[in-house]
């Protein structure tokens, strides 16, 4: 009882922040919504016995990803999207991409309720901190070291992607933003 | 009614398509960006309701990948997209055609 | 009606205790205000207000009871949304760890049966944390990564060129010192072999050294200056500096607004406060209490209360003692500091507390 209560309440605030950020045009708005989806879902995690992944949801996800979007918005100072005057197809592309992708979400949802039940056992948590760590260091250490060299690469990736060679300071851009926005 | 496993791959569908019409409707690529970060949390929430429902910490593992990915993509891709802003003073991905014809 | 209040009850209990705990934090916040001024008075060789009530204690209700009557004002130009949304996320986000922290040891010694309708079966013992989550630790620094959104918003939303970049500055310096802060963590993690803070706490009660300052003293330095700069005090204040910025990322923002900012940085200020103490003070556990009182009984119980606020408040001198001294970093030098030398010190401080678990384990 308390827990579909519980997965109603997530999960409508995971649809309804998501359907906000698609409408919304101006960026910072969509990138809030898009936070509130993410929170949304750590939640749900919580009520599928995953902690572990749940923190690191809103850590890394929430706390990091979308603060260096919120960033480049801020600094980028980005106008509201425009509506799509030159490529009008895609309106029906992406409805017609919409329809065919709901039918299949039906699609799965009655098979998967009709389908016999092989759950296994619910009652202890294969999500804590523990297993996870004991998989990862054991069976799975080579993807996560592939993974730690990807990061690196990722930072050096993107210290050269946005280094310029006299590169002004931060005051300057803004300060440059703005006198595009008082002059426009 | 009890959450089932198929109420979790439902919500999970139902994030993925809203993400994906939103990468075709958005002009803007943070946005787009933004709408495929939703698709990559979609499928996500079906491999923790996998990794619940068989009791198998393979699928919350991968969880932990995927995120440690799209946190990659996120650096170099807002990287790029600031790039791209500098030259040409817009992210509207629409008008970003100078290779065309 | 049996089975409506056998499930209400666990969330009966939980509102109370949150109740309780948030009174708890507010009382500890306001007191932090008052003692803040008096004590910068005393360093600065004046007495801080005292015409309040004796000694000044009812300067935080006069305090509050101006914030609510001042003008509200709404600058023409702004994002209203995300202007009025700002501070809630500030303030809510300060406050949330608070449901994890272990204020005192669980009372065994009453016995339950005494409720009705059979809801205390099975119950051995009176838990004092809220709520009792595995990943505690990993709760707590995604909580305050998401209380960027706070001020990056207030500065965004001010339409203020001194605010915007107040508000950029402050956030890039959380999340550059949000790194130092969790790797400093890791130590202790490693040591105590758990993310809940009840484990941690008995995990040092378990160990040879009682208080983990004493085999982490590196992750404590670190994680105590990568407090000052979470919270944004001095010495790292420069995004709300008085004197360089107006008044940073806050100041488009009057009134009650203003005292949610104001009170959003005090309870982080106390909740970094509270980990210092769990991770490194080992929390409620004075060594020797156990000898003098019965583990589990209410006066050991009440006695690791007093001890942990005891540690938490001087923690918070602490805070106001540095802000009294020390002047304040240029920003440049703050993120070189930052990245440059505390974030290598901390992983330094992980691979010797690796090295040294890895030999003490075999």
């Amino acid at each position: 009882m308390a827990s579909t209560v519980f997965f109603f309440l997530f999960a409508g605030l995971a649809i309804a922040s998501a359907i906000s950020m698609v409408y919304h045009r101006n960026p910072l708005y969509g990138a809030i919504s898009l936070v509130g989806v993410f929170i949304s879902l750590s939640c749900i995690y919580i009520t599928l016995a995953a902690p572990f992944i749940a923190a690191v949801q809103v850590l890394i996800y929430a706390g990091a990803i979308m603060v260096l979007v919120v960033f480049v918005i801020m600094l980028l100072n980005l106008d509201d999207d425009k509506p799509l005057d030159r490529l009008r197809y895609l309106y029906a592309v992406g409805g017609g991409l919409g329809v065919i992708l709901l039918a299949q979400t039906f699609f799965i949802f009655y098979a998967v309720m009709k389908a016999p039940n092989h759950a296994a056992d619910q009652s202890e948590t294969v999500g804590n901190t523990l297993n996870l760590g004991s998989a990862m260091y054991t069976r799975y250490l080579l993807p996560v070291e592939i993974v730690g060299v990807m990061l690196l690469m990722a930072i050096i990736g993107a210290v050269i992607l946005v280094r310029r060679l006299n590169q002004p300071q931060l005051e300057l851009v803004v300060e440059q933003e703005h006198e595009r926005r008082h002059e426009a | 009614m009890e959450p089932s496993l198929a109420s979790y791959l439902g919500l999970s569908g139902i994030l993925f398509t809203i993400g994906a019409v939103g990468v075709i409707f958005k002009r803007n690529a943070i946005g787009m960006f933004m709408c495929i970060e939703l698709m990559l949390n979609a499928v996500n929430l079906t491999f923790v309701a996998f990794s619940r429902y068989y009791g198998d910490v393979n699928g919350q593992l991968f969880v932990f990948m995927v995120m440690s990915v799209a946190a990659a993509e996120a650096a170099v891709g807002l990287g790029i997209i600031i790039a791209f802003f500098r030259n040409s003073k817009s992210v509207d991905v629409d008008d970003a055609s100078l290779m065309r014809n | 009606m049996e089975s409506v209040i056998k499930t209400a009850f666990p969330f009966a209990l939980f509102t109370v205790g949150v109740l309780i705990a948030f009174q708890m934090v507010l009382m500890i916040v306001a007191y932090t205000v008052l003692a803040e001024r008096k004590v910068l008075g005393w360093i600065q060789g004046r007495i801080g207000p005292n015409r309040v009530g004796p000694w000044g204690v009812l300067q935080p209700f006069a305090d509050l009871l101006k914030f609510i009557f001042k003008e509200d004002l709404v600058p023409d130009k702004s994002t209203k949304f995300v202007y009025f949304l700002a501070p809630l996320v500030a303030l809510t986000c300060a406050l949330m760890p608070m449901v994890v922290y272990p204020f005192a040891p669980a009372i065994t010694t009453i016995d339950w049966s005494f409720l009705p309708f059979g809801l205390a079966d099975g119950v051995k013992q009176l838990p004092l944390t809220i709520a009792h989550i595995d990943v505690g630790v990993l709760y707590v620094l995604g909580i305050t990564s998401v209380g960027v959104y706070g001020i990056a918003l207030a500065g965004w939303s001010s339409n203020n060129k001194y605010s915007l970049m107040g508000g950029l500055r402050s956030s890039a310096q959380m999340i550059s010192y949000e790194l130092a802060m969790g790797a400093s963590v890791l130590g202790v993690v490693m040591l105590a072999g758990t993310l809940d803070l009840t484990g941690i706490i008995s995990a040092q009660i378990r160990s040879p050294f009682r208080w983990y300052i004493i085999p982490q003293f590196i992750g404590f330095v670190v994680f105590l200056i990568a407090a000052f700069a979470e919270t944004n005090r001095v010495p790292f204040d420069l995004p709300e500096a008085e004197t360089e910025l107006v008044a940073g990322f806050h100041t488009e923002y009057s009134a009650l607004k203003f005292a949610l900012f104001f009170m959003a940085e005090y309870v982080n200020m106390f909740t970094v406060s509270v980990m210092c103490t769990v991770l490194f003070l080992g929390g409620w556990y004075v060594p020797g209490l156990s000898h003098v009182f019965a583990p589990g009984s209410i006066p050991y119980a009440l006695v690791s209360h007093i001890a942990f606020i005891g540690k938490i408040c001087a923690f918070l001198f602490f805070y106001i003692w540095v802000r009294g001294t020390l002047p304040r970093f240029r920003f440049d030098q703050l993120m070189n500091f930052g990245w440059k030398f505390l974030l290598p010190v901390a992983l330094i401080n992980v691979i010797l507390t690796i090295i040294i678990v890895y030999f003490l384990n075999r």
